[in-house]
């Protein structure tokens, strides 16, 4: 039974939503205004809204005076890998889980939720020692390592909660019908199985595309992705405004249309399926 | 209906996981562990000798360590406190029906998608420059003095940046406990006569009591280490005025080359993380059962 509404309250409410929605949101609104205008017209006081000469050349002087592709190509690799890797290690383990439970399933679970709960900076020195001797330092593949490491945590319990909402007997009845092991998994458990591992794809992108501790770290120029790029941004050289707002939005915008996309396993996948 | 056999290939393909996170746990846990007992500086190489618990002394003794802990407490309880009210409230809110909820969900979880560099860097530069920013505009054309957020009230404004970044958590997960709950015994309140604030009290609150609490043991566990923000905008300053235990550490270690004092720091905040991370993990060990 809907409760019925009135057409009053419903504009009223559609106003006020509208309004905090468009407050919440205008940080990153003016950010992409921004970076349209001169670095002039950055500044202006009073600010000009839309009213202003429209340039795609902060685009252009932020890829030239760093290439800004480069770090743009980091980040896309750092994140696409750690996530590949993470999921070629998580998908076995996790469909073992769900599909062949053992007394201590639980406990494995638990324990693995536990290595996400350590502070990063309590293996700062280390990790960063290591890197130093390996010679990983300012490298992508070292990056790609840390970044499955701390993910792989939330991409096994992911795809745990999703592998466990697949019916057993579908299984038990491939292997009854004598499939292997093999055919087992690539003809009846991954077609059931593709939207959970989408989700859990795209939500582990956000967050290694995002993850601004070990990248700021363990990078210098070389390997750094977006996050460390863009921090290089704190020391101010004269006007700038227009220019970091060209580099924040290419740095954003990919993940902000992921995201979007992906806003209801987003809850999942960051509460360990505790709220769904 | 296990067998043998697979069980046996069930437990090779958890191995690499378990094995990866093990040695992701142990190896580096053990090296703060023992650099945290010895004089190591980078700076002096070849000097390093065991210390007993000199390190630690140090640490828990340094000024600093208050600052930072009572500036991670604020920045930790300071957001929480933002984002869960404003969460709840916001929640109430899109939980009614009005027109465009799709849009307007939308553009309440995109600065979750922010990355924390370029959000601190915004917030810093285009909001709350005592010169340029918006802000400062906005103080001017109402006649009153611009404020210098990060200079006046550095720890503040970092945790006006962060509540930002973590507002829509908070709100899409309440928004989506929220919808779960049952609109019959809502009804039944509204009509028995129950008014809205007892409504709110007495069925929506204990309803949302435990995302509630899901919601402070995660941002807990990811405030407590919060650190590009602090990067990019005050650097810790002025003095120690915004600098939290991780960025004390961070210091200690990588700035000042004191890996044995900045490892005694690393195990303080495992030691303070983990009493955070036994409430969580039993709330959801307890869902695993359910």
């Amino acid at each position: 039974m809907a409760r019925s509404v009135s057409t009053r309250r419903k504009l009223i409410t559609t106003l006020a939503a509208w309004a905090i929605g468009i407050a919440i949101f205008f940080p990153i609104l003016w950010t992409i205004l921004t970076s349209f205008k001169t670095e002039a017209a950055a500044i202006a006081d009073p600010p000009v809204w839309f009213n202003f000469h429209w340039t795609l050349d902060n685009y252009v002087t932020v890829q030239e005076r760093s290439n800004y592709f480069r770090h743009f190509m980091n980040s896309v690799i750092i994140s696409g890998g750690s996530t590949l890797l993470g999921l070629i290690i998580a998908v076995p383990a996790a469909w073992s889980m769900a599909f062949v439970p053992a007394k201590r399933t639980k406990d494995v679970l638990m324990w693995m939720l536990s290595t996400k709960m350590l502070p990063p900076v309590g293996v700062l020195v280390p990790i960063y020692l290591l890197f130093r001797d390996l010679g990983l330092l300012d490298t992508r593949i070292g990056l790609v390592i840390v970044l499955t490491l701390i993910n792989l945590p939330i991409i096994v319990w992911m795809l745990y909660t999703y592998f466990k909402e697949i019916p057993g007997e579908i299984l038990e009845a491939a292997r009854m019908d004598g499939a292997s092991l093999r055919s087992e998994i690539i003809h009846v458990l991954t077609p059931m199985a593709i939207p959970g591992m989408a989700s859990t794809v795209l939500l582990n992108i956000i967050l290694a595309w995002n993850e601004a501790f070990w990248t700021l770290n363990l990078t210098a120029a070389k390997a750094a992705p977006l996050t460390a790029f863009i921090a290089s941004y704190s020391s101010p050289e004269g006007l700038f405004y227009a220019k970091l707002s060209a580099a924040s939005t290419m740095a954003i915008a990919p993940i902000l249309i992921m995201g979007w996309f992906s806003q209801k396993q987003l809850v999942r996948g960051l509460t360990f399926g505790a709220v769904k | 209906m296990a067998t043998k056999h697979s069980r046996m290939s069930a437990r090779l393909m958890i191995s690499p996981a378990v094995l990866l996170l093990l040695g992701w746990m142990l190896i580096p846990l053990s090296m703060t562990l023992y650099f945290s007992f010895l004089r190591y500086n980078l700076l002096m190489p070849g000097m390093e000798e065991f210390t007993g618990l000199t390190n630690y002394r140090y640490f828990l003794t340094d000024p600093a360590f208050f600052a930072a802990l009572w500036n991670t407490i604020a920045l930790v309880v300071g957001v929480l406190v933002v984002t869960v009210i404003g969460g709840i409230l916001l929640a109430l809110l899109l939980d009614q029906p009005f027109f465009g909820q799709g849009i307007v969900r939308i553009l309440v979880i995109a600065p979750f998608f922010v990355m924390p560099t370029v959000s601190a860097l915004v917030w810093k530069n285009m909001f709350m420059n005592p010169v340029n920013g918006l802000f400062a505009h906005a103080a001017k054309a109402l006649g009153l003095q611009p404020f210098d957020f990060l200079s006046a009230a550095p720890l503040g404004s970092i945790i006006g940046i962060v509540s930002w970044q973590w507002l829509p958590f908070a709100t899409l997960i309440l928004l989506t406990a929220l919808q779960s709950l049952d609109q019959e015994q809502l009804e039944a309140a509204e009509m028995d006569g129950a008014p809205w604030i007892k409504r709110f009290f007495y069925i929506m609150l204990p309803h949302l009591a435990r995302a509630i609490t899901v919601v402070i043991l995660i941002q807990t566990i990811f405030l407590l280490s919060v650190f590009a923000e602090i990067l990019v905008t005050t650097n810790g300053g002025p003095g120690t005025a915004s600098t939290n235990l991780t960025y004390l550490i961070y210091m200690q270690s990588l700035l000042q080359f004191d890996v044995g004092g900045g490892s005694a720091g690393g195990v303080v905040a495992i030691i303070l993380a983990n009493i955070v991370a036994i409430f969580l993990m039993r709330m959801i060990g307890k869902n695993l059962d359910a």
